[in-house]
Parts: structure tokens; sequence; C-alpha cells
């Protein structure tokens, strides 16, 4: 779950870590309102959940009234990236002395949390990765052990961070490295991390991800769930509990299983076609969850054909093929449907398919058949006139 | 001969009382493992048809000598789980339930290499292990599994698991050990723990291995087959056309920063040396090959 600007800073401000005063506004009147109880100069940020906003125009100073509202009229409904902004956060601005970088995220491959610092903050951290490598300090944090005071200072003066500010910017790393342990979060990024003139430590942007499976354990993430950007079709999948991910061609895939999905997707591809999603409907697949998987993928106004890629392991084919002889009764569906059906009992489940077939279902006897002709279908569809 | 487990493996299941470990539990009992107890504080002293209950896992193995244990608790309580079957020394400690959190995995994987490094942790979020005709511990269908070897598979993804078993039945090729790593960000047991294991197995002749998009352990794979196999793979990688940015589906299936790409790690597998088809279909087909020269 990607957190905006301001939520990450709420999150940090629980931790006790310092971040600048703020509120969000939704319109030009409340980004007013707002900057008159912060006290102007004040910035307005756009709040999406993607990066360059700088470069977009997504963020300005306002030194007084007017240049708030006209700043706010200016940035809500710009659109970063095919990220539409709606929401702004109007802080208080800062008096910059030092701007760094900080973050924490899991490296997978050294099965380590892995802290990066570098002085030369305030500027994208990839840039700085390909000029000066060395300007990264990197290191690597035992989850058992934690960040530990001495190492976080070892790091600090690795980082080149100048002494006058070391203690104090270690300080505040070692509560945000609990933050990201204590909050599950996959990702914390404060750029830029800065000194202010009279010395103090504010973190003065935030991007956070939150780990998705912790949310057993953080009763208040409801509230981040809420603000996820996803399209419609994501939106229609995810309140059905479906693994779904939109893509942009014309062929919808429905299979079982997050590998045979994605492998689906590919074999489509692979045979000149262009798949309209990601759909893994999970282990078992019962009427109910196969008629929610054809209904998200029947609304999708771009799909021109169906693939339902079963494989059968505990599930029995016979069952899968009730269940699908049932959703396709509940749900009106206005394309072809392809359907490979394999694995236990695939006999018994294409003899309960076979007098539904001609028209609209039909059936293949491989992944790659069933692939080329769901493409074939799609092609066909997408020459025909549409209404 | 197999990996990991046997025909002696004992197991206890570690939330046989719920409905996903009761079903698989006697599934798996049926197939023929050892399924010899199952533990929960609150159910000791009863049994589930017949396999009895204990409160914890250190007792189950005092009373039963079970070895292995097969987690099939909700996400809240596997940290807890797993730390319990090791502190009862247990040699394999299998995690089928998914949702558990990465931060969960990577103080589990540190907490075991450094207190407990006899203990192997496969999962959390895999299909479990079969070694067909012997052992299945978790919720692969035993009956697709043809025994007897030539071929270890070990794989990221549960349902392409399914399908490479299933292929290489119907063309009568067996299996010696298949390994389902799981999906997560931090699997307890790696692709290369996995390789070493098949590398040192005779039985074991040819590897399949079934990789996905995100990560590196694709890549830490073909460098350990480029330096330390002679056994011939064959490997599939789903997610060739996967955008980036996007989960697909498991919590570790993501290309981020132009890292864990399906392509990247096809080359790196190729230039090591081992065979990679585009397609599972392809992919079989090439094992085929591989198993008949052999």
């Amino acid at each position: 779950m990607d957190l905006f600007e301001h939520q990450g800073k709420e999150l940090f401000a629980r931790y006790g870590l310092p971040v600048p005063t703020g509120e969000v506004a939704y319109s030009p009147d409340d980004a007013v309102a707002a900057a008159q109880r912060l006290g102007v100069p004040v910035v307005v940020k756009a709040q999406v959940h993607t990066g360059g906003r700088g470069k977009a125009g997504g963020v300005k100073l306002a030194a007084d009234l007017d240049a708030v509202r006209s700043h706010a009229s200016g940035i809500l409904g710009l659109d970063i990236s095919g990220h539409i902004v709606r929401r702004l956060w109007m802080e208080q601005a800062s008096d910059i002395a030092e701007e760094y970088y900080a973050s924490f995220t899991l490296d997978r491959s050294a099965r380590k949390h892995l802290g990066m610092l570098s002085a030369e903050g305030g500027v994208d951290i990839e840039t700085v990765a390909a000029l000066d490598p060395d300007a990264i300090a990197r290191i690597h944090i035992d989850p058992v052990d934690g960040l530990t005071q001495p190492a976080c200072r070892q790091w600090v003066r690795a980082a080149r961070i100048p002494g006058s500010a070391a203690d104090a910017v270690a300080d505040v790393l070692v509560t945000l490295y609990g933050a990201y342990v204590d909050a599950d979060a996959d990702l914390v990024e404060v750029n830029p991390l800065i000194v202010t003139s009279g010395g103090d430590v504010v973190l003065l942007d935030s991007k956070v991800t939150l780990d998705a499976n912790s949310t057993f354990r953080h009763d208040d993430y409801a509230q981040y769930e809420a603000t996820q950007t996803r399209d419609e079709r994501e939106q229609a999948a995810h309140s059905k509990r479906l693994q779904y991910v939109g893509l942009d061609g014309s062929v919808g895939v429905i299979a079982n299983g997050a590998g045979l999905a994605m492998s689906t997707v590919d074999v489509v591809n692979q045979v000149g076609g262009s798949p309209a999603n990601f759909l893994d409907i999970g282990g078992g697949a019962n009427a109910e969850v196969m008629a929610g998987a054809l209904e998200v993928i029947n609304n999708d106004p771009a799909v021109r054909a169906i693939l339902i890629n079963i494989f059968g392991g505990i599930t029995r084919g016979e069952e899968i093929a009730a269940g699908i002889i049932e959703a396709t009764r509940r749900v009106d569906i206005d394309s072809p449907i392809v359907i490979r059906l394999d694995g236990t009992n695939a006999a018994e489940g294409r003899e309960l398919l076979e007098p539904h077939l001609g028209g609209a279902l039909m059936m293949e006897p491989t992944m790659l058949d069933a692939a080329r002709r769901a493409v074939e279908l799609a092609g066909a569809a997408g020459g025909q006139v549409q209404p | 001969m197999s990996i990991f487990v046997d025909e002696n493996t004992r197991v206890v299941y570690q939330g046989l009382t719920g409905s996903q470990g009761r079903y698989y539990g006697l599934l798996n009992r049926d197939y023929g493992t050892k399924v010899v107890a199952g533990t929960n504080p609150r159910k000791a002293g009863t049994d589930v048809d017949g396999v009895p209950i204990f409160a914890t896992v250190a007792e189950a193995a005092e009373a039963t000598g079970a070895t292995a244990s097969c987690v099939f608790i909700p996400a809240p309580g596997v940290r807890g789980a797993v730390l319990e079957a090791a502190e009862a020394q247990m040699e394999l400690v299998v995690v089928i339930t998914e949702g558990v959190p990465a931060h969960d995995e990577a103080f589990l994987f540190n907490k075991l290499r450094r207190d407990h490094p006899t203990v192997r942790l496969l999962g959390p979020n895999c299909p479990g292990i079969i070694t067909p005709g012997q052992c299945n511990i978790g919720i692969t269908a035993g009956h697709i599994a043809k025994p007897g070897g030539p071929v270890g598979i070990v794989s990221r993804s549960g349902t392409l698991t399914y399908q490479a078993l299933y292929e290489l039945q119907q063309q009568g090729i067996g299996v010696t050990t298949c390994v389902g790593i799981g999906g997560d960000p931090v699997p307890g047991t790696s692709f290369i723990d996995c390789l070493a294991a098949f590398e040192a197995d005779p039985e074991t002749r040819a590897v399949m291995m079934i990789g996905e998009i995100g990560g590196s352990a694709e890549e830490e794979a073909a460098e350990f087959i480029a330096e330390h196999m002679t056994k011939p793979v064959a490997a599939y990688i789903a997610g060739v056309t996967a955008p980036p940015g996007k989960k697909m589906g498991h919590a570790g299936a993501i290309v981020s920063g132009g890292k864990g790409t399906a392509a990247a790690k096809m080359e790196a597998l190729a230039a090591a040396g081992a065979r990679v088809g585009q397609n599972p279909t392809e992919a079989g087909d090439l094992m085929v090959e591989i198993v008949a020269g052999l």
C-alpha cells in the first residue's frame, strides 16, 4: 500500500519523528484557510502516488494568500504521470541548510534490511547512484539485532554527514528504522532529510509503502487501503478479493494460481495477442468465484475474448467445469470464452462442458492452442463495427 | 533417494485442528505420509481422525518422534509457530500459510540461521514438498506425480509446479522430489539450497527449475548452476510480459526499478548452461529431451 506524503508524515509523527506542521486541502478555499492557520509562507504540495512532482509543477512555495489560491488552483487537477491531483498538502515552509537522503527497505538478496544514506539529498537518488555511487552509504541490518546506536553512528560517518549534524541525524535514523519495522513498511524513504539553519533535523518529504499482509496487526491501515490508486476494473476485482492487474489488451485472462496466470499472460503475448488483465482466482474454482471473475472481465469494454486457463490440482476437473457452467448461467457474457482445462479429472470436466460447447463457449486441449484461439477471436471481434 | 523428505519422515501438523490443516493433513496421510501428530494448546489430548493432538510441538516430538512440521496456522501466528517448531528441533518446517508479513519472514530467516542452523524452513506461502510415493507434505495433488526419478523439481509457483509434474507424468517421467519454495520475498529455502541438494542426490539426474519475476533468486541460482551443477537443468520463468511496478499475485513477483525482469533471469540461466523454455510446455518438452539423452 502506497501512502501519500502527508500520510507518511503523519505516520512518522506518531513515532515522535520531526516533520513540518501541515494540513490536507481538497480545494483552493481549503488551501487558503489552511494557509491562514499555518501562516505564510507555505508550500503547496500535490499528493500523488508517483515521483517527479517537483518537475511536473506539483510543488510550489506561496509567499502570500493570493499565491496560495493560484498555486492550489493550478496544482489541483494536474496530471502527473497519469495521476490526477485531487488533494494537496499545505505545509509551513522550512529553512533548509543541508539536504540529505535516507531510506530503509528489504534487501531480498541479502535477506536483511538495507539502509541507504547520502549527504547529497534533495535530488533523484538514482542520479546520485549513477554519478557518484560512493556518495551513498549502505548498511545491512539484521532484523534480529535491529539498528544499534553505534552501528548507526558509523553509518552516518560513512555517508559524510558533517560532524555538527551527525549525532542528531543518527538519533533520527534509529527512530526512523524503528518506525519502518513497527509499521511493517516495505519502504520508507526521506528525500530530503534536512538540517535547518538552527540545527534541527526535519523529515521534509516521505515516501512510505506498507506491507498489505500486515494489516492484521495494524487496525488503522484500512484508511490507507481506501486511498490506493486503482483503475475501475482493479477496484471491482479488489472488492471481490480477486488478484487482478489491469493491462491494455483485448484478451481477458482467468487462471488459477499466480504463476499460471502470469504464464497465461505471457503465452497470449507470445502468440501475437495482447492480454487485458492478469487474474488469479486462487486455489479451487467454485461457481461463486468464477462468476465474480467473469463479471469483472466482462465489464472491461476492451475485452473481445476470454481465456480461462485452469489446472486442477487438488480441485477436481468436474468441480471446475460445474463452476464455469454455473458462472456462465449467472453472468451474461458478451465475449466468446475459450477454456483450457487440464489436471486432475480433466476428462470428467471436459465431458461435463461438452454439451455447452458451440456458440460462445469453446474448449482447446492445451494452453497454447487455447491462447491462439482466444487471440484469433479477439482479433476477429476487433474487426467488427462496434455499436 | 530424494531430498529433504522420504518414507521415514514423521510429520507433526501445527494447525491440524483447523479446516485447512485437517483437510490437507488427512489427504497427506492418505497419500502415505507419516502424519504422526497435530498441535493445538486448547485441544491437547483429543485427536483428528485418530491423529493425536498435543499442546506443543516439543511434546508431540517427544511422544511421536516427529522430525518435521507442517504449518497451517493463520498468518498472525506463523512467526510464533515457526519459532516453536525450531525450538523443538524440527529438521524441516514447511509453512503453507500465505499472507505472512515480509518483516516476519526476514526475522525468521535470520533468527533460524543464527540460533537454529540445523532447521530448514520451507516457505511461507508454498505448496510444500513431495517425494512421490513416499511423503507429501502440503497441498500438492499427490497423484499427479510419478515416483522414482530421474527429475528433481524446484519452483516458486504452485500451479506451474503441478503443471510440470503433470506434464512429466504424461510423458512417463518420474520425479525424485518436488520442492515448492513459495513466491514470497524471503523464502526460508532458496533455489540454490534445492539445486545443491539435487546435485548431491544420486537418484536425481536432471533438474527442472520454475522461477518468476521479482528479486534476484533466479540470477543467483544461475551463478550456482554455472559453478557447481554437473546435472542438466531445464528452466522456465513466468512473467516475461509483466508490467513494471505491479505485483503479479505473489508478494515477491514484481519488476521494480528495472530489476527482476524475466528476460534478465532467462538470459542468466541460459548463459549458465540451463535450457530455457519460453512457456511451460516448451520447458516440459526440453526436459523430455534431456531425460531421453541421459
